[in-house]
């Protein structure tokens, strides 16, 4: 019955058919994840960006032990979509699964997972979880209750905040791009001092713990201090990043470096994101940007002008109902080459992008950009909701 | 040290306004830019120069600027930068020579008397305006309307707040509007004003989608303000007619 709904739900193009058959599942058994999660070796991966990505890549390096994976490679984690991606895969004895932050603890708790991912936590959809900090909190009292292994970011001052009671941890440099909500001391509520990635409170012994991985450039250092390129095929240090994160979990299953590295290397698009469409004559290519964070990086990976843009913006439930971020994402970068603007939320970005002098083009979606356009590629960004929709209309291909 | 403003303090010329946007490392969570955004983007628009300083915790407030904005923060955040406001007294000073001041949410908390800390404890404010601040029983989380005070001669205010506040003004502190839609202080009312300080629930970008206040403080320094180029002001009257529409629907 829970296959069906499934289908049913990616025929309807409003999902990818993942979280139906756990809903009703949970409804007829609540303690169906830690069933499910019994007798296997589950990895969660959480923070505000590259959770889905990251998720991918340690399913690529762990694949190399050939044995059969469970992850909920599309996205939907929360604990329904956990128990629809173990449901499916009932021979798999491991299982790669990316988890909301907010439900970290929980999830943690239930599937008795063996490691725990920790990438960053920065301001997201905060209409709905709060504010960062509780969250970072909450993290550090379920890890420091655990038996598990942390793999955890050291850049990020809440990160390392969040995993510093954890019993075991390997803290990877995997780099911080937006600083903005890490001023202040996790612990103490001083203010923190950097001095190129390295970080101190001025006040309390809160400081960058000592690291074994590190993402240097296009190289990754090993903790034997060997450093190799990495290659990848995905663009943008975030995805560079996310992948050191995942020779670092990789390592803990036995498997070395160079072995993960040829598996990490081959992943060219994640659940859609990075994906080429040809659409009209165009070639699409498909960014998807949740929060400040991740325009971040998005706009740090888009071809050069004179390629276009278009960027679409919804404020839906799963979006965050509140379009304040818009005004923390700069984007004078994009002056100079055509852009084009989209989503239910469109005149909150066309007015954001006329304050930073930003010329653009209101359209009412993908083909009417296209044929404006006149461009033989495009770049695509858009958020949570606005990204399916343009999936939907592009056919699940991409 | 003191905080530069952008090229040289008064290279706009003397009739420039001067912006400070306080702590944008500490107190600025859900675009808060916005505000600063705005208001240059309006007083340029009308030919009128403007200077801008953003100043860090580690550095001066300058007691000799326009207007002064702070933003939203978490709890760490807010108690800090409430702390280093009061040691280093540059906002007080310049408010008390009668500076424009626009505090947004934690901001709006910092220049009352009192606000609340982690658990619940008062910790001491600017005491720019007789208000107390509190934590209320729930979390007001959504989009908010509210009709302003009509001394303020400012368009209905449409916004978003997220936060847990609840505000108790002294007498002589009025709000700044009256809510139709939303939590704002938590008795009906939404904001604050005193004087020339001004403090909201509104969340981040406020005056985005209200103009007409970004224009009430422009005015307070610059004297009566030329009409923008109505083309300019398009794209903003149809985010404000579309948001207030939204409200009216799901109200």
């Amino acid at each position: 019955m829970g296959g069906a709904a499934g289908r049913a739900s990616r025929l309807a193009g409003r999902g990818d058919g993942s979280v139906i058959g756990g809903i009703i599942g949970l409804r007829l058994k609540p303690d169906l994840l830690s069933l499910l999660a019994r007798g296997r070796q589950v990895v969660l991966v959480t923070g505000t960006n590259g959770k889905t990505t990251t998720t991918r890549l340690i399913t690529a390096a762990l694949g190399t032990l050939g044995q059969q994976i469970a992850s909920n490679a599309f996205g939907a984690n929360m604990e329904a979509g956990l128990v629809a991606a173990l449901a499916r895969a009932p021979d798999a004895t491991m299982a790669v699964l990316e988890v909301d932050e907010k439900y970290m603890p929980a999830m943690l708790r239930a599937t008795g997972a063996r490691v725990v991912t920790l990438l960053n936590l920065s301001r997201d959809q905060m209409d709905r979880a709060a504010e960062i900090w509780l969250l970072a909190r909450r993290w550090r009292a379920a890890l420091a209750d655990a038996d598990c292994w942390v793999i955890a970011n050291a850049d990020d001052p809440l990160v390392a905040w969040a995993a510093g009671q954890a019993r075991k941890v390997t803290w990877v440099a995997a780099g911080q791009r937006w600083h903005d909500d890490s001023w202040c001391c996790p612990n103490c509520g001083s203010h923190l001092r950097r001095d190129g990635d390295d970080w101190h409170c001025g006040e309390c012994p809160n400081r960058r713990p000592p690291v074994s991985w590190v993402l240097a450039g296009d190289e990754v250092i090993d903790p034997t201090g060997r450093s190799r390129p990495l290659n990848l095929i995905l663009p943008g240090r975030a995805n560079r990043s996310n992948a050191v994160v995942a020779f670092a979990v990789a390592e803990v299953f036995g498997v070395g470096v160079a072995q993960a590295a040829d598996a990490v290397r081959q992943v060219r698009s994640v659940a859609g994101r990075y994906t080429q469409v040809r659409r009209r004559g165009c070639d699409l290519r498909l960014l998807l940007a949740k929060n400040p964070a991740g325009w971040l990086e998005a706009l740090d990976v888009l071809v050069p002008p004179p390629v276009p843009v278009m960027l679409a913006v919804n404020a839906q439930v799963p979006d965050g109902k509140d379009t304040s971020w818009l005004w923390d994402v700069d984007y004078r970068r994009l002056r100079g080459r055509p852009v084009f603007v989209t989503g239910e939320r469109g005149t909150d970005l066309a007015v954001r992008l006329e304050a930073d002098e930003v010329s653009f083009r209101v359209v009412g979606g993908v083909d009417e950009a296209v044929d404006l356009a006149h461009s033989t590629s495009m770049d695509v960004i858009a958020n949570y909701t606005a990204f399916q929709q343009i999936r939907a209309l592009l056919g699940r291909t991409a | 040290m003191d905080a530069a403003f952008g090229h040289g303090y008064r290279s706009g010329g003397p009739s420039a306004i001067r912006l400070v946007w306080i702590y944008p490392d500490l107190l600025s969570t859900y675009g808060d830019r916005g505000n600063l955004l705005v208001l240059a983007r309006r007083a340029r628009l009308r030919g009128i120069p403007v200077e801008i300083a953003e100043v860090n915790s580690d550095q001066r407030v300058p007691a000799r600027a326009d207007i002064y904005l702070m933003g939203g923060g978490e709890d760490l955040p807010q108690i800090l930068a409430a702390r280093r406001l009061r040691a280093d007294g540059g906002l007080a000073a310049a408010a008390g020579r009668g500076a424009v001041v626009f505090a947004v949410c934690a901001g709006y908390q910092i220049v009352g008397t009192e606000f609340g800390g982690v658990e619940g404890e008062p910790v001491p404010g600017l005491g720019l305006m007789d208000i107390r601040s509190g934590r209320g029983e729930r979390r007001g989380v959504g989009e908010i309307t509210a009709e302003v005070d009509p001394a303020l001669g400012v368009e209905r205010l449409t916004g978003f707040e997220n936060h847990q506040g609840v505000t108790r003004r002294g007498p002589g502190v009025k709000p700044l509007a009256t809510v139709l839609a939303g939590v704002g202080n938590g008795d009906g009312t939404e904001g604050a004003h005193s004087g020339r300080v001004v403090g909201t629930y509104l969340h981040g970008p406020a005056l985005v989608r209200n103009p007409s206040l970004a224009d009430l403080l422009l005015g307070w320094v610059a004297g009566t303000l030329p009409p923008i180029d109505p083309g300019r002001e398009e794209l903003v009257a149809t985010l404000r007619r579309e948001r207030l529409a939204a409200q009216v629907s799901t109200a």
